[in-house]
């Protein structure tokens, strides 16, 4: 039988959500459901002198109000942030409670303070414009690098700072530097980015009076995390009388990993009003509570020798983490980002200190690729500075700092088990005709153009996982995964993981992996997620984790019914265990050569018995059934890696940027679906091309959102983009049984700098921020006209 | 979205009958929907007149074009007439915003709303239109008085705009990213004895801009105007533009319209 790792598998999803047939959260109903609308601060900082309901209370169809007095009374906890960080000090984070309602003041504008919940969704919004709030407005603290300067806006968290990160050491990367040619210096704001998932966040909410039981259909990630979060931290009810559900979700990218205020809250209150509950967000509220991402302003140095050998690296950053540190908000600028921040190369000395701060603004956490993209993006546009102020090419001081021998312990923490840097760029060279880019740039500079190439070489840590390590460095939790595989008697097969697709694929991929681990036809396959009540536990999708960590849960509950099905089969064959072979989904008795499907082992599992004869093909100290689970916790992250070249086109007249071409060769290890990791890759490669010349959240100096709308923020669209030319390379990861490493995030990683380095390229090395807009262009181009005719 | 009484007369007299201080026609809904929705506008009476068939329409005579004001922006763009007689006003049309935007939005209802970064009040600047109302006949240069607001008065009705053909004009827009309104539109129009040059986007209202006007008056050529240095002040200035970076777009598409002329 061939194999199905490898193929280009059509995605069995496709059918339902291209024919408008997924089920949504926002698509549940239940009978009798009441409609909630939050009541939320106009205000990014506000003392909430008091709270009127009783107006609210008796308009028309209000079923019950709600604020931060009940719940507080009710002793429900708050958010929490997954991640307690040390200061170089030695001293803990400084994590202010987040309630879910505001009580006494609120952080940022969007924060809810009520709840109104109605018959119908137009009674519950007349509801919520009566609720009258008494605000004793308070200056916002808005922008990062001035938030140390500022108020405390929480009480108990001197100067706004959370942290003072260190990794790494301060001495020895003073005595590189000490030895360098030459300091090659950044200054840098990686842009705050809303999310932007393409459904909003929703819950619905089902108390069950008899049972005592809450069954919660929400947008998340991770639907395990949440009712364990909401049971342990929210104390919302116990594990056991709540059942959380994430059906299809459309788009997460980091934003719908927390537990959010109002899964919080209405779980709560569908107990207290004894009724069902329906929330579902605007977009207007998406834009402004989701988790943000990014948001860093950093200042960075790379130590160098006049040939461009790399001696030190050190970066400043201040992070901003919004009003409240949420569940992966303090580990995002610290592990995530310090370890990777070194990038692809061998630098003997280093350090990352991060400073994260608190703002009046929406809460920042994990976006596609947390942490990683603002390493990548530090380190790069450092290696293609120095290029340019050696005077050296850009892919050749990139080779000669790469590593050549793996396993690589990198400086800081990781130690990369695989990898081929040098073949990864060779290949993007040959594949972008990056010799032939002189060319190229002196034919647009015949149309007035100009034009810019750009290279980034990345790697990433994901795959996030063993338990022991993120443990030890501050993780709340242990990121296993688990799966469960249930052969039934008639030979259908349902694959429980506890990782959650929401635009991954996962019912194909996972799928592919275990009908080849069963010898079965995929179509016999279902992936079943999502569901508390369905499968063992979970840690749910983030962190490019869903193939490298839960994948191998599942190949190794296959591997079990395999080991079962053997021993079963040499029962039923009357040879020894090890006489049989496991092929193609029959298990043969190598000396006779009879054989049993896997099929007719799970049924004779579930029927041990035969009519008219005493006998059973189950082995003395084995069960009945044909079901199998496992837990799977990786010695180590996996380590994706490659290269991005782009090519961009400027209009010095407009500042217009044009991405011309963009060519990206990675690394992930084996490759289960060719089709679907190009899919994942090509968004990735768009979203970092949104951050770098589209998207540009902002707020105002009062802490109001101007960018809270399509109007305003711009997301990239399919004419923003050339053909993404895509190649890939292949070590196989040693750290799980496939190979395999994560894709999810890699383009959204290496993209950024790519792009900008391009646009750099073509402004003569002039420096702009994130991202490019046509106006900052226009006006790089300006005084590049002016520098131009001086030098003249 | 507040509640309201919604209406679909077939005529205009009971259109005009209909509506009041508290009411609003409902056209493409392309801006009067969403308003409702965000809580920023809100009606007792909603009249939709996309029902009243005299009001849609494109009928092209040996001096203008007359486009009833129900018709909409992909129906401008794909028309025939429109192309062979004013290509550059089907062009701008087909450029308004995006396909679902263009499949709804109508021209009455553009240059009612008269949003300062719309595209059509430039065109009917340039091509000296003459706006038909149930009423009476307005030139467009006092039909678009100031930032959203116009010369209609309650109650009264766009039925369509008429645009003197000209001998050659252009539409050059610099798309808003976000929203793809224009952050600048230069409408360039060369009629018989003068050239028009109408700018939507820069400020709070479309308006002529005399300057150029007169100097491609004199001579319709991009070398004309090269290097002419447009005044910033009176120019918006948000976060997508600065009045700097527009007076730079305003002369720039000025000279790309006059060359794809
Ligand atoms: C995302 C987006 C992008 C857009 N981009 C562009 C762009 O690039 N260029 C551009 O020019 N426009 C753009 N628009 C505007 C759009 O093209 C419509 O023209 C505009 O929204 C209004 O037209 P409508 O027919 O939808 O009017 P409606 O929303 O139905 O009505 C608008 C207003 O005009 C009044 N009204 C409507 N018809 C009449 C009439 N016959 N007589 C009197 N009053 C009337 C209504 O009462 C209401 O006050 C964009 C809109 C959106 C939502």
């Amino acid at each position: 039988m061939a194999s199905l790792v490898g193929s280009r598998v059509e995605r069995k999803e496709d059918t339902r959500f291209l024919q408008g047939k997924g089920r949504y959260t926002a698509d549940i109903n239940i009978a009798n459901q009441t409609y909630a609308v939050f009541v939320r601060s106009p205000h990014a900082r506000a003392k909430i002198k008091s709270v009127d309901t009783s107006k609210a209370l008796k308009s028309s169809g209000v079923v019950g109000v709600l604020t931060g007095k009940e719940i507080a009374e009710d002793k429900i906890g708050g958010l929490i942030a997954g991640w307690a960080i040390r200061s170089e000090d030695g001293s803990e984070m400084k994590v202010p409670a987040n309630p879910p309602l505001a009580k006494d003041i609120a952080n940022f504008v969007g924060e809810p303070i009520a709840v109104v919940f109605a018959e119908t969704l137009d009674e519950a919004k007349e509801g919520a414009e009566k609720v009258k709030v008494d605000y004793k407005v308070l200056k916002a603290v808005v922008d990062p690098a001035e938030a140390m300067k500022s108020d405390a806006i929480h009480e108990g968290v001197d100067k706004n700072l959370c942290y003072d990160w260190l990794l790494g050491d301060r001495k020895a990367v003073d005595e590189a530097f000490a030895k360098a040619d030459k300091i090659i210096k950044v200054d840098l704001i990686n842009n705050r980015l809303v999310p932007n998932a393409m459904e909003p966040r929703a819950c619905v909410v089902d108390y069950n009076i008899a049972s005592e039981e809450i069954t919660l259909y929400t947008t998340s990630q991770n639907p395990h995390l949440s009712r364990l979060v909401m049971s342990a931290f929210g104390g919302v009810a116990p594990e056991n009388k709540l059942r959380v559900v994430a059906p299809d979700v459309g788009g997460g990218f980091g934003s719908k990993i927390n537990v959010y205020n109002e899964e919080i809250v209405c779980s709560w209150a569908s107990k207290k009003i004894e009724r069902p509950i329906k929330w579902v967000a605007e977009r207007t509220e998406s834009f402004l509570t989701d988790t943000h991402g990014r948001d860093h302003v950093t200042h960075a140095e790379l130590a160098v020798t006049n040939d461009g050998k790399f001696l030190g690296f050190k970066n400043e950053t201040i992070a901003n983490l919004g009003a409240y540190a949420r569940v992966f908000g303090t580990v995002t600028p610290t592990y995530l980002f310090g370890p990777c921040a070194t990038g692809v190369y061998v630098i003997p000395a280093a350090y990352s200190n991060v400073k994260a701060v608190y703002t009046n603004t929406a809460p920042v956490d994990a976006y596609r690729g947390a942490g990683r993209p603002e390493a990548t993006y530090t380190i790069e546009r450092l290696v293609e500075k120095a290029a340019m102020e050696l005077g050296m090419d850009k892919t050749e001081i990139r080779m000669k700092n790469f590593p050549t021998q793996f396993p690589f312990k990198q400086t800081l923490v990781h130690t990369v088990d695989s990898g081929d840097y040098v073949a990864g760029l060779e290949k993007a060279k040959q594949m972008a005709d990056y010799a032939g880019f002189e060319a190229r740039r002196k034919k647009s500079e015949a149309n007035g153009k100009l034009r810019g190439i750009g290279v980034s070489s990345y790697f990433e840590a994901c795959g996030i996982a063993p338990s022991a390590a993120v443990m030890s460095l501050g993780c709340g939790v242990g990121l296993w995964e688990s799966a469960e595989v249930r052969f039934n008697p008639t030979g259908q097969i349902s694959v429980f993981t506890g990782a959650h697709s929401h635009g991954q694929s996962h019912d194909t991929t996972f799928a592919q992996i275990a009908a080849d681990e069963l010898g079965v036809p995929m179509e016999n396959i279902d992936v079943v997620h999502g569901d508390t009540d369905k499968g063992t536990f979970g840690m749910g999708t983030y962190g490019s984790r869903s193939l490298t960590v839960g994948g191998i849960a599942i190949v190794n509950a296959c591997k079990k019914i395999v080991a079962k099905g053997k021993r079963v089969a040499a029962k039923m064959l009357e040879v020894n265990e090890d006489e049989i072979e496991f092929k193609d989904g029959e298990f043969v008795a190598l000396k006779s050569n009879k054989k049993k499907t896997i099929g007719e082992v799970a049924f004779a599992c579930y029927l041990p018995g035969q009519r008219d004869e005493m006998k059973s093909p189950i082995p003395e100290g084995d069960e009945p059934g044909l079901i199998e689970s496992s837990f799977f916790d990786p010695a180590n992250f996996s380590f994706p890696a490659g290269s991005h070249i782009c090519e961009v086109e400027i209009d010095p007249d407009t500042g217009n940027v044009k991405v011309e071409k963009y060519t990206a060769v990675d690394d992930f290890g084996r490759i289960v679906n060719p089709m679907i990791v190009e899919g994942q890759v090509h968004g990735g490669i768009a979203q970092g091309i949104g951050q770098a010349l589209h998207e540009n959240t902002q707020y105002d100096e009062t802490g109001q959102l101007m960018t809270a709308s399509y109007m305003d923020y711009t997301m990239p669209r399919a004419d923003n983009f050339p053909e993404f030319n895509l190649g890939f390379t292949c070590t196989h990861a040693t750290s799980n049984p496939l190979g395999v490493k994560g894709c999810g995030e890699a383009g959204a990683i290496a993209s950024p700098p790519t792009v900008m380095n391009a646009v750099i390229d073509a402004l003569g090395g002039q420096e702009i921020s994130m991202p490019a807009t046509a106006e900052k262009v226009w006006k790089a181009c300006k005084s590049m006209k002016k520098s131009n005719a001086k030098a003249a | 979205m507040k509640s309201f009484n919604y209406h679909a007369p077939k005529d205009v007299k009971d259109a005009s009958k209909l509506a009041s201080s508290n009411s609003a026609f409902l056209a493409g809904g392309m801006t009067t929907i969403p308003s409702m929705k965000l809580g920023l506008a809100s009606y007792k009476d909603v009249i939709d007149i996309k029902n009243i068939k005299k009001l849609s329409g494109i009928k092209v005579s040996g001096k203008t074009v007359t486009i009833g004001a129900t018709t909409k922006h992909v129906e401008v763009a794909t028309s025939k007439d429109v192309k062979k007689a004013i290509p550059a006003l089907a062009k701008l049309a087909g450029n308004i915003g995006d396909a679902q935007v263009r499949n709804r939005g109508t021209i009455g209802g553009s240059i009612s709303n008269n949003d300062p970064s719309a595209c059509y009040p430039s065109a009917c600047m340039a091509l000296n239109a003459v706006i038909h109302t149930n009423k009476r006949k307005i030139d467009a240069e006092k039909f678009f008085t100031g930032m959203f607001e116009t010369a209609l008065k309650s109650g009264e009705l766009v039925e369509a705009v008429e645009f003197q053909i000209p001998e050659k004009a252009d539409y050059q827009k610099h798309p808003n990213p976000a929203s793809r309104y224009a952050i600048i539109g230069v409408f360039v129009a060369k009629h018989k004895k003068d050239v028009n040059v109408a700018v939507t986007g820069a400020k709070s209202c479309v308006y002529i801009d005399k300057d150029l006007s007169k100097k491609l008056s004199s001579s319709f050529s991009a070398s004309a105007i090269e290097g002419m240095n447009v005044k910033s002040s009176g120019m918006n200035s948000d976060m997508h533009a600065s009045a700097e970076y527009r007076a730079n777009l305003v002369s720039l598409y000025a000279k790309k319209a006059v060359e794809a002329c």
